[in-house]
């Protein structure tokens, strides 16, 4: 799913600054799922921003509400009649649930609540960590099930290079060397002539780098 | 002599057999061009080429492209780097045409430290192509005379292509692969990492050279030599993929005060003794970074003088 | 035991501190608490064997929370105690008593208007 982290307290409190009533908006999404933008995080947001905004004698009415998705118009539309009635509306949505209210709500302001990193999954309970960078050419069957674009810090086709120690990246020792676990794995499994093939570059127009991506389901389209 | 890929000073000496000397400089924090030219000043006429680091450790420096070609200028031969870490395919293309133009002859293709441990790490990485492939590259130009997407190319540049292997990176029973896969994509000559853990190096050249691969590229063992112990103890602890034996701390450590550096030296010097018999080495390649004024010294008294001319 | 302990203290049980969440402690101080505190079985003895360490961690966020909005963060606190050391009881309460006079009314009690 995607991953997300909550932006600073300070920087929140100044986006809502000429602000007297909100509404925080929350997605039962990714955002719920590693708890960072749910209805309980909706919840616990909105008091650290009534305590704050009550500590500076500036009381600040803050509603609430979590909708299933931020990332679909249909439900975008089941908030129409409540958005107008605030001085601005914080989404904790990924940064697609701000930009989707934006478009559809062009009066009123959207602000983001959460900072959106990466694609991923929980590998333990409460942490979740990057497995995807979103390329658009997945290689992951080339390399036994592990993508070196997102999990290499070079993203190396050809790794690792001459800092990987110890199984850690030279980075950091927080960062594992996907490389030395790919070239792990392909002895372990007598696949090690798959790595010492050259690969072609990498093709970067389906990824970011060849400009805003867009899928179409020919076969959907009315 | 059979056709030369280049024809610079490092390929001649190697190809006639002789044991070759290369050393590094790397550029200054600025345009200073008289700091530039002092310290490879030290290097003229003592080593073979020298390498000219690119924005080593990712701190910010004169481009390498730049301070090879004042090198040149002042008859002294460079070995050119470029690290994937800064520039595209484009600008890699357009910068190895702009440095043949300029007298460059030799290149070295280098992954490049990240730059997390520069003093920009805000930078965005580009890491379009890696090393292995940004070697695959110089060679389709130098041979093909083409580009990447197979265009021709007026005027190819014809580089002496070089690569590094670092032996004591983990995991070990891959590095000596991964070198072999770096000369199958095209390096004529390999650099490798600083060596201080012998027992592992003598372990890995052994492997390659039960691959051939001594045949197929020239191979330079890496010193540096140590200052202090303090040196010796900080590339132990923090510098990734550096492998110290704390026999040679020790060793260090029993020099006495004022007398390390010497021995520092000293070990230096048997490690070369070593090498020039070792099967499958072809030459050192000496970094003694900040220390180039005791290159000359070194080189004299490990017998590596004078470099041959060719 | 009849011991008493200061009347400011406002008690609400709870079957165990892991049903304690981080709203109920940031409401408490929205709400105008000058302080307010846990008490959870000794780590180790839980009944139901880690909602004290729940508890504990629920704490040191809103610590943190309070912290980054410029309020001391020892107007919350998590204390381990024994289901029967009634006097140990009496005297958390008092401790937090006192400290929450020390540290005088919590700065998000409503501001009268001049």
């Amino acid at each position: 799913m995607i991953i997300a982290d909550r932006k600073p307290v300070g920087e929140l409190l100044e986006m809502v600054k000429d602000c007297n009533r909100i509404l925080i908006l929350g997605c039962k999404g990714c955002v719920t799922v590693c708890n960072v933008g749910g209805t309980k995080e909706v919840g616990v947001l909105a008091s650290i921003l009534k305590i704050a905004r009550k500590k500076e004698g500036r009381p600040l009415q803050v509603d609430e509400k979590t909708i299933e998705r931020q990332c679909d118009p249909e439900y975008i539309a089941q908030v129409k009649d409540m958005v107008g009635q605030y001085d601005a509306v914080i989404s904790m949505a990924c940064g697609v649930g701000p930009q989707f209210l934006s478009e559809a709500y062009p009066d009123q302001r959207f602000f983001p609540a959460v900072n959106t990193t990466s694609f991923g999954g929980a590998v333990s309970h409460g942490i979740w960590a990057e497995r995807c960078a979103g390329c658009g050419t997945c290689l992951i069957h080339h390399f036994d099930g592990m993508c070196p674009i997102a999990r290499c810090s070079k993203s190396l086709l050809h790794g690792p290079c001459g800092g990987s120690a110890k199984g850690k990246c030279e980075i950091s020792k927080e960062v594992d060397c996907i490389w030395d676990m790919i070239v792990k794995k392909k002895m372990e499994k007598g696949r090690l002539e798959d790595l010492t093939k050259m690969k072609p570059n990498k093709d970067w127009r389906t990824a970011r780098d060849g400009g805003p991506r867009k899928s179409v389901r020919e076969e959907l389209v009315q | 002599m059979s056709d030369l890929k280049s024809g610079s000073n490092l390929e001649k000496v190697l190809r006639a057999g002789h044991f070759a000397l290369t050393g590094e400089c790397g550029p200054p924090k600025g345009a200073n061009l008289e700091h530039l030219k002092e310290k490879f000043s030290h290097l003229k006429g003592v080593v073979d080429a020298v390498n000219v680091t690119d924005n080593q450790t990712a701190v910010v420096r004169m481009s390498s492209w730049a301070a090879s070609a004042v090198m040149i200028q002042n008859g002294v031969e460079p070995n050119f780097q470029m690290v994937c870490r800064d520039r595209n395919r484009l600008a890699m293309q357009s910068d190895i045409l702009g440095a043949y133009a300029m007298g460059v002859r030799n290149m070295l293709c280098l992954s490049g430290d990240h730059q997390t441990f520069g003093n920009h790490p805000q930078a965005k990485n580009v890491y379009d192509i890696d090393s292995m492939q940004l070697i695959s590259l110089v060679k389709k130009m130098r041979d093909e005379g083409k580009f990447l997407n197979d265009e021709d190319i007026d005027v190819p540049p014809k580089m002496f292509i070089g690569a590094a292997s670092n032996p004591f990176a983990d995991p070990f029973e891959f590095r000596v692969y991964r070198l072999a896969m770096k000369i199958a994509a095209g390096a004529d000559f390999i650099q490798t990492q600083c060596i201080y853990n012998m027992e592992k190096f003598r372990a890995f050249m052994k492997m390659a050279v039960d691959m051939g691969l001594h045949e197929k590229a020239y191979i330079l063992a890496g010193i540096t030599p140590m200052k202090s112990v303090g040196m010796a103890q900080y590339m132990a602890k923090s510098v990734p993929g550096m492998d110290v034996p704390e026999s040679l701390i020790k060793r260090l450590r029993g020099a006495g005060k004022g007398k390390v550096a010497e021995e520092g030296i000293q070990f230096a010097i048997e490690q070369i003794q070593e090498f020039k018999e070792m099967k499958g080495i072809a030459g050192i390649h000496l970094m003694a970074i900040e220390w180039e004024h005791k290159v000359p010294e070194i080189a004299e008294r490990a017998g590596l003088l004078p470099r041959p001319k060719v | 035991m009849r011991l008493s302990y200061p009347s400011n203290v406002k008690v609400i049980q709870v079957p165990c501190t892991g049903r304690v969440d981080i709203i109920h402690l940031l409401k408490a101080v929205e709400d105008g608490a000058d302080a307010v505190y846990v008490a959870g079985c000794m780590e180790g003895e839980c009944h139901f064997l880690v909602g004290n360490l729940k508890a504990k961690k629920r704490v040191q966020y809103v610590k943190k929370v309070l912290q980054e909005l410029g309020i001391e963060p020892e107007r919350v606190e998590m204390f381990n105690l024994s289901a029967g050391e009634g006097p140990r009881f009496a005297e958390i309460a008092r401790e937090m008593v006192d400290r929450a006079k020390a540290l005088g009314p919590s700065p998000v009690k409503m501001k009268k208007a001049a």
